[in-house]
């Protein structure tokens, strides 16, 4: 039960904030409107919908990385955590309370960004649905990296790693915007080795239905997740005994 | 019986020693207050006490329970106030109130008594649907020791509680520490003479991370020959040089 409290506060504080729900919600959808607005008027395919949608709802959560680290810092900082850490609340309640209530905001994100794209003519499928269900192990990546900045990083730093280099990184080597064979080279095996393109093209691959290509992409999110996991939770216990 | 009992409890950050060799023996029901300058090691003793941090040597009792060997027992037993303001500030004041309710295990009926009883004994009542981060510092620090009370703590750590606060608003948070008084062991930690004076049964001053006096406010005055409190500390700390 002590879980279930705590991961209500996290849910309470996370929607609650005005700017989360800008850029969880509205950001995403935002550029979703606007990259088919200027596909509408170029004659190159640039930003077909059936991409940019799956690639938006993986943009979007590298937001949700910089809601939870922002809120695991400010607890930090405010002593909040010593005052909790003082009660009989076990490790697990800290790092399944600010975990998990977090999924569920970030499918709702998720499902959020293929409502707009149905809104913009795209037909309703059940690949959406699929899509949806396999952004749980990639969600559970940038949660995992939010409990790891949160637990290692003040509220300033996190503004500046996950909301500025980690959106960037997320932008940029995940192929949303351009395709990596464009650029090629150093630039793209860089992206290749890092999460990023391979959640991108799970995401494409399943909402078109391509459920043959995504094995090797959700290997690599699956090692990621894994490995984000165990240091994010090392680091957090660690912090636990610097309070 | 004691509520609190240490055996050459240490800190040590390499070559630092931030507490060393603490002994010291406070009673069930009284105000305890540890003064000392910045860096005496009073914030350090009061995290080792609440288990927050691990000793590097010695070892303490809090109503019989070891720190090192039964940490979540000791947990179950104490409240901290830190002093920082630690409060979620998202939330409402109740919703703060219902969040250590869960903490400690209180849920529907038992949950709303001790919201109802904490209101009225700190005045909430009539903020209780405002967020926390509304509030002025001094109705803040005054949910942060509500808030500390949810678990009906035998033993409660308030670390520097009225830092920052006006006359008034101290003065109020003052009457409410008067009012735990044999209701539960009190340890205060503070920077104000007057304060320490006013609220203690006992004093403990702290120095480079060692216990240099113990006693009664009067007595220390005794003891330093000093009229008022503040001459006495300042003479006892400049007297251990």
């Amino acid at each position: 039960m002590r879980t279930v409290t705590f991961a209500k506060r996290t849910l309470k504080e996370i929607l609650r904030d005005p700017l989360n729900l800008f850029f969880g919600l509205g950001f995403p959808a935002v550029l979703i409107l606007l990259l088919t607005a200027i596909q509408s008027n170029i004659p190159v395919n640039t930003f077909p919908l059936d991409g940019l949608v799956p690639g938006m709802t993986v943009f979007g959560l590298s937001f949700i990385t910089l809601f939870s680290a922002t809120l695991i810092a400010k607890d930090r900082e405010s002593a909040f955590l010593t005052r909790l850490y003082a009660t009989p609340m076990r490790s697990y309640n800290f790092i399944l309370g600010y975990t998990l209530p977090v999924l569920p905001v970030a499918l709702m994100q998720s499902a959020f960004c293929y409502l707009i794209g149905i809104i913009l003519g795209q037909k309703i499928t059940i690949n959406m649905l699929y899509a949806t269900i396999f952004n749980i192990p990639i969600s559970l990546f940038f949660i995992g990296l939010g409990l790891l900045f949160g637990s290692v990083l003040n509220t300033k730093q996190v503004g500046g790693i996950c909301g500025a280099l980690l959106t960037n990184l997320t932008a940029w080597l995940s192929g949303i915007w351009f395709s990596l064979e464009l650029v090629g080279g150093v630039f793209k095996k860089i992206a290749y080795v890092l999460p990023f393109v391979h959640a991108v093209e799970i995401e494409k691959a399943v909402f078109l239905g391509n459920f043959s290509n995504i094995l090797p992409h959700f290997l690599w999110i699956l090692g990621y997740m894994f490995v984000v996991a165990i240091v994010s939770v090392l680091l957090f216990l660690k912090q636990m005994k610097k309070a | 019986m004691l509520a609190v009992k240490t055996e050459n409890l240490t800190k040590k950050y390499k070559d630092v020693v931030a507490v060393n060799n603490l002994n010291l023996e406070i009673n069930k029901g009284e105000v305890f207050s540890l003064l000392g300058v910045n860096g005496a090691g009073k914030t350090t003793t009061v995290k080792m006490l609440c288990c927050l941090l691990k000793s590097t040597g010695g070892n303490a009792y809090l109503m019989g329970k070891n720190i090192n060997s039964e940490p979540l027992a000791v947990k179950e037993i104490i409240g901290i106030s830190p002093q920082e303001t630690a409060v979620a500030m998202g939330l409402t004041v109740k919703e703060n109130l219902e969040l250590m309710c869960g903490v400690y295990g209180l849920f529907g009926k038992k949950r709303q008594q001790k919201i109802n009883q904490l209101s009225n004994q700190f005045n909430l009542n009539d903020i209780l649907n405002k967020k926390a981060a509304k509030l002025s510092g001094g109705w803040q620090r005054r949910l942060s020791i509500a808030l500390a009370l949810v678990g009906e703590p035998q033993i409660l750590f308030l670390d520097e509680p009225t830092l920052g606060l006006d006359v008034i608003a101290r003065s109020e948070l003052w009457d409410i520490i008067r009012g735990l008084q044999g209701k539960a062991t009190v340890i205060l930690t503070t920077h104000y003479m007057e304060e320490a004076e006013a609220l203690s049964t006992r004093v403990g001053i702290m120095k480079n991370g060692n216990l240099i006096d113990v006693g009664t406010p009067t007595e220390l005055k005794e003891k330093a020959q000093e009229q008022t409190f503040e001459k006495a500390f300042i003479k006892i700390v400049k007297g251990a040089e």
